[in-house]
């Protein structure tokens, strides 16, 4: 018998809030280091927390969004350990009494077959700050502008098979938080970290004793992570060997894991109810009013696409999976009228460059607007859809403002005039002797191709500016009068 | 109250303790143990924790930055800082 | 002049008798001549009171009402200060200027108080005696062999030897109202989330509270309206409508149901104590308040319960202190783990340690249900004890303490001794009530403290009895022998 996987996920999302949780501090990203840490976010002595009430907000809309249970009263907790990004010695945590209950997720596989996961609860809790660890004279930097930024942390079942399952899953929350505009979703900046709970077993047997690869902040990075693990965990049981519960580091740059801490040597955190909060208590009015007023979920989108835009299913899941994109595409579809050429330049060429140069769609060079009128000229004939792609590369670049702009100041209008192609058709023909010879000795059926000749020959006269088929419907008459 | 035991407690407190002290860290620590001890006779079933003082629920406070930059005063009082940030022993684990 | 009370100097300042400078000038100098016998001033803060005085002379000329423009008191060293060293009598925090006010120092500052200095404490307001502070004990003047009481030992004793017309303190487990019994003056804990705890170091947040230590109940009143406040910057602060704690002290005590704890009166307690705390209690009748004997049947539980609850919540309230954004840090650390270790071993002192050690026990794996939810349990018990009383009493009367103030060194090693300092007082902490201490005569020369116990927010209705009672006697007029 095979080894099955079991798997589990904690995620950590940070919450789009102006302020942190307990304090009125910013909490926007890449700031200088502690220019964004007030007296409370440094635990400065007699400081306090005063708690943001749009965490919960959130934190309910995800609860909501999944079908869970809303905690009509949640108790903040303390966490108690050391550890220098933690000014005050113990992180302000739920854990009896969490904002979100029990519910449910559903993923979609590659094969299409769909998979529900169940979903423990979600609680709030304050996000500690960062060590720095480049040398300062052989010590670390401590920088706490991350410290107190508001986090849920998504508690799965080990309901997940795979590691394919478990990327499903995680991209499904993804989806769901920036559809609800919760998170802003960016990865590379931490927005989204994954700790994994991983074990093997024989089927119709106990689970097997489970690892925790910790603060994995990548699709790709918890794929390669789990599959780096599942095999260790076999390879050590086949040969005769023991899974010890411990914590594990993984190394995506180098592609390396290694163990943090063994079970034993786990802190004992000592929980207690937080005495300077009191209960949070929301009563149904409330979450009636958030749940009035909810944005639209990714099924729902995916379906109005298909729907409203005649896409795929392919196509609709794609663009529905985040709201950033969603929204990028429905602007481009007003712009351009094109659902289909909108899809294919989303997934296509956009996706490429945006790839290419990690950067989101949210902050993509190129606006909706601006390809938008791309596309339209395009359709209208007024360029080719090759210069259409040297138009969008000079947008990226910043090289003017429009695709209108960029095409009148670099002369890139597409050359339709019959009179002009004409003339240029002559003087290629002229030119053009022995190739002309040939086509007439040619086998009628292979003329069309040797056609490509004489058109290569006018765009590259025409800088590529000729319309394709006005030359070759010239080209055709001009060498079939020569026959 | 054992010698391992407190040093297992100033471990999770990260409180240094010298040997030479430990047995009477453990001696003083046993005497309020047992003060504290007394509690276990009380009649306790059914009765809800009562973690707080005030029966009421937390007012929260509407989602808006108001914290100035004070870096300057802040890193004026600490031990150790250096371009901005503070300085510790390097730290070994990540997480 | 600093034989006359807060409102007398209100007077005499606004009767150009003297400016609040000559008056600042004058306890200033009183404290350099007699502090030295006492310790009670950890900082004194010359320049800055002067200042104050200065402008508080300009608000006076202006016409200010506030009776505290101008007043000379002493902060706790557990109130941050901005730019002025807040110590919380620990090593921890000797280098520690704090950048921002505690609100309770803010709004003193509005009064237009002058700030003559902080004043000493038991290290982190753990003790009973004021012996724990890193800065030394303080003396109690009315026998300077003896304690003040603590932890606000430096408030009571400066308040006491009139080096300051009134004092902040705060209260965890009776730390307002012992020493204030202690050093015969009149203290008062409000409810709980009646004063803001913003910038007041924590020793235990759910049972912290700040208050005032005066020469009389009229004194304490004047200085609790500046006191308290609703604050944004505290979640545990009671948005409660604020009243004039000046305004009802003259309503008579007639027809009053004042409750007596048949378990405040048990064996601990001292004949002597017992008889002058009786005999305040009976001049309460005389003047028409009607006695009625009750049962607290949780107090002896008390005790234990605070000694599982506060340490619990230090030991978590005292992790910030771990050396690296401010306060006290080792030498040469060699790695994270010692420059932890270290830090916290060397600048917390034993009692500090002890509280930490006992809290994080009673917190940890396999022991949270058998200490500290069952603390819980019993505090609900002791508040219910409370509640019960108070359906059939408006007040509830007993001593402070169980015998007048103690020489120095005198509860030997086990620290249980110490604890049981706060008998009477520990109860109203866990239940949140506001508690109050005045003076009803001296043993031996040594002043007792009749406790006043109120249901929640009656702080004006404790002031208002209090007062009452010093119309009609005069022990709150006693003073400790003088230093000078």
């Amino acid at each position: 018998m095979t080894w099955e996987t079991v798997i589990g996920l904690e995620v950590h999302v940070q919450l789009a809030t102006k302020s942190k949780l307990f304090s009125a501090t910013s909490t926007a990203f890449g700031s200088e280091p502690n220019t964004q840490a007030s007296a409370i976010d440094l635990a400065m002595p007699g400081t306090l927390p005063v708690a943001n009430e749009e965490p919960f907000r959130y934190a309910i809309m995800f609860g909501l969004a999944i079908g869970a249970e809303i905690g009509k009263e949640s108790v903040f907790e303390r966490k108690n350990y050391f550890y220098p990004d933690l000014p005050k010695g113990y992180q302000t945590t739920q854990l009896a009494k969490p904002i979100v209950g029990a519910g449910e997720v559903e993923i979609t596989l590659e094969d299409g077959s769909t998979k529900s996961i169940r979903i423990h609860h979600a609680h709030l809790e304050e996000d500690a700050g960062k060590s720095m660890h480049e040398d300062f004279h052989g010590m670390s930097g401590i920088d706490l502008n991350r410290a107190g930024t508001p986090l849920i942390e998504i508690v799965s079942e080990p309901d997940l098979r795979s590691a394919e399952e478990a990327v499903a899953f995680a991209k499904k929350l993804h989806s769901l938080v920036t559809s609800l505009g919760i998170c802003d979703g960016e990865m590379s900046q931490g927005s989204m970290r994954f700790d994994v709970n991983i074990s093997v077993h024989k089927p119709g047997t106990p689970f097997g004793t489970r690892t925790e690869t910790k603060n994995l902040n990548s699709f790709k990075f918890m794929e390669e992570a789990i599959e780096m693990e599942v095999d260790r965990q076999i390879e050590e049981l086949e040969s005769g060997g023991v899974i010890d519960q411990e914590t594990r580091l993984y190394d995506g740059d180098k592609r390396t894991a290694k163990t943090m801490r063994k079970k034993a040597d786990e802190n004992d955190y000592r929980y207690f109810p937080c005495p300077d909060l009191l209960p949070v208590v929301f009563d149904d009015a409330y979450v009636d009013a958030i749940k009035a007023a909810m944005p639209e979920l990714p099924e729902a989108r995916a379906a109005r696409f298909k729907e409203e835009y005649q896409l795929s299913d392919y196509d609709a899941d794609i663009l529905s999976a985040d709201a950033a994109t969603s929204a990028y595409f429905e602007q481009l579809v007003k712009t351009s009228n094109d659902a289909k050429q909108s899809a294919n330049w989303i997934m296509g060429e956009l996706s490429a460059k945006l790839n290419a140069e990690e950067k989101s769609i949210k902050d993509s060079p190129v606006t909706a607007e601006q390809l938008g009128g791309v596309i339209s000229r395009t359709q209208d004939g007024t360029i080719s859809s090759k210069i259409a792609k040297q138009v969008f590369e000079a947008l990226w670049d910043g090289k003017g403002t429009s695709a209108d702009e960029i095409i009148e100041s670099q002369g890139l209008k597409q050359v339709s005039d019959t009179g002009a192609l004409e003339k240029m058709a002559d003087e290629v023909i002229a030119n053009s002797a022995k190739q002309v010879e040939n086509y007439r000795n040619a086998d009628p059926d292979k003329r069309p191709k040797m056609l490509g000749y004489f058109v290569g020959q006018i765009m590259k006269a025409s800088k590529g500016q000729a319309n394709p088929q006005a030359i070759n419907k010239i080209l055709i008459e001009k060498l079939n009068a020569l026959l | 109250m054992d010698s391992s035991e407190i040093q297992k407690l100033a471990n999770l407190a990260m409180i240094e303790i010298d040997d030479s002290q430990v047995s009477e860290v453990a001696a003083r620590i046993s005497d309020v143990l047992a003060l504290v001890d007394q509690l276990q006779a009380a009649d306790t079933d059914n009765v809800t924790p009562m973690a707080h003082p005030l029966d009421t629920v937390q007012r929260l406070r509407s989602d808006e930055v108001n914290e100035p930059n004070r870096r300057e005063a802040f890193q004026a009082i600490a031990p150790e800082s250096e371009n901005g940030l503070y300085l510790v022993p390097k730290v070994i684990d990540a997480g | 002049m600093h034989r006359q009370s807060i409102s007398e100097l209100a007077q005499s300042l606004r009767d150009k008798k003297f400016s609040s400078v000559e008056l600042t000038q004058h306890y200033l100098d009183r404290i350099k001549r007699i502090d030295p016998q006492l310790n009670s001033y950890v900082t004194v803060t010359e320049e800055i009171a002067l200042a104050q005085a200065k402008i508080a002379d300009e608000r006076l000329a202006s016409g200010d009402s506030n009776p505290l423009c101008g007043i000379p008191i002493a902060h706790k060293d557990i109130f941050c200060t901005e730019g002025v060293r807040t110590s919380c009598g620990s090593k921890m925090l000797d280098n520690f200027v704090p950048p921002y006010n505690a609100t309770v120092v803010e709004n003193y500052l509005d009064a237009g108080a002058v700030m003559l200095g902080k004043v000493n404490m038991d290290e982190f307001a753990m003790g009973s005696s004021n012996e724990t502070s890193y800065y030394g004990p303080v003396k109690n003047p009315w026998d300077t062999r003896c304690v003040p009481g603590g932890s606000s030992g430096g408030s009571a004793a400066s308040v006491a030897a009139m080096l300051a017309a009134g004092a902040t303190a705060t209260d965890t487990g009776g730390s307002i109202r012992q020493p204030a019994s202690h050093c015969g003056l009149t203290g008062i804990k409000p409810t709980y989330g009646r004063a803001s705890r913003y910038g007041m170091i924590a020793f235990a947040s759910s049972l912290d509270q700040a208050g005032v230590l005066t020469r009389s109940a009229k004194d304490a009143a004047i200085m609790m309206n500046s006191l308290i406040s609703f604050d944004q910057k505290d979640s545990t602060s009671v948005d409660v409508a604020k009243e004039d704690y000046l305004q009802n002290l003259e309503t008579s005590v007639e027809g009053i149901t004042i409750g007596v704890p048949k378990e405040y009166f048990g064996d601990g307690l001292k004949i002597e104590t017992a008889a002058l705390v009786q005999e305040a209690i009976d001049q309460y009748e005389k003047m028409g308040a009607k006695i009625k004997e009750i049962s607290l049947p949780h107090s002896s539980l008390a005790v234990p319960a605070y000694y599982v609850i506060a340490p619990a919540e230090c030991s978590a309230n005292l992790s910030r202190f771990d050396g690296v954004r401010y306060g006290y840090r080792c030498e040469n650390p060699k790695d994270l783990e010692d420059l932890y270790k270290r830090s916290r071993g060397e600048a917390f002192g034993e009692e500090v340690k002890r509280r930490i050690l006992v809290g994080t026990y009673a917190l940890s794996a396999g022991y949270f249900d058998a200490y500290y939810n069952k603390a819980q349990q019993v505090r609900r018990l002791i508040k219910q004890d409370f509640d019960e009383a108070f359906k059939d009493v408006d007040v509830i009367m007993g001593p402070t303490c169980t015998s007048p103030a103690f020489k120095f060194d005198s509860k030997g090693s086990d620290p249980v001794a110490m604890y049981l300092e706060d008998i009477y007082t520990i109860a109203t902490n866990l239940a949140g009530l506001p508690g109050l201490s005045i003076p009803c005569g001296l043993v031996d020369n040594k002043p007792v403290g009749l406790q006043i116990i109120g249901p929640a927010f009656a702080e004006g209705k404790l002031l208002n009895i209090a007062h009452q009672f010093q119309l009609a006697t005069d022990f709150h007029t006693l003073t400790a022998p003088d230093l000078d």
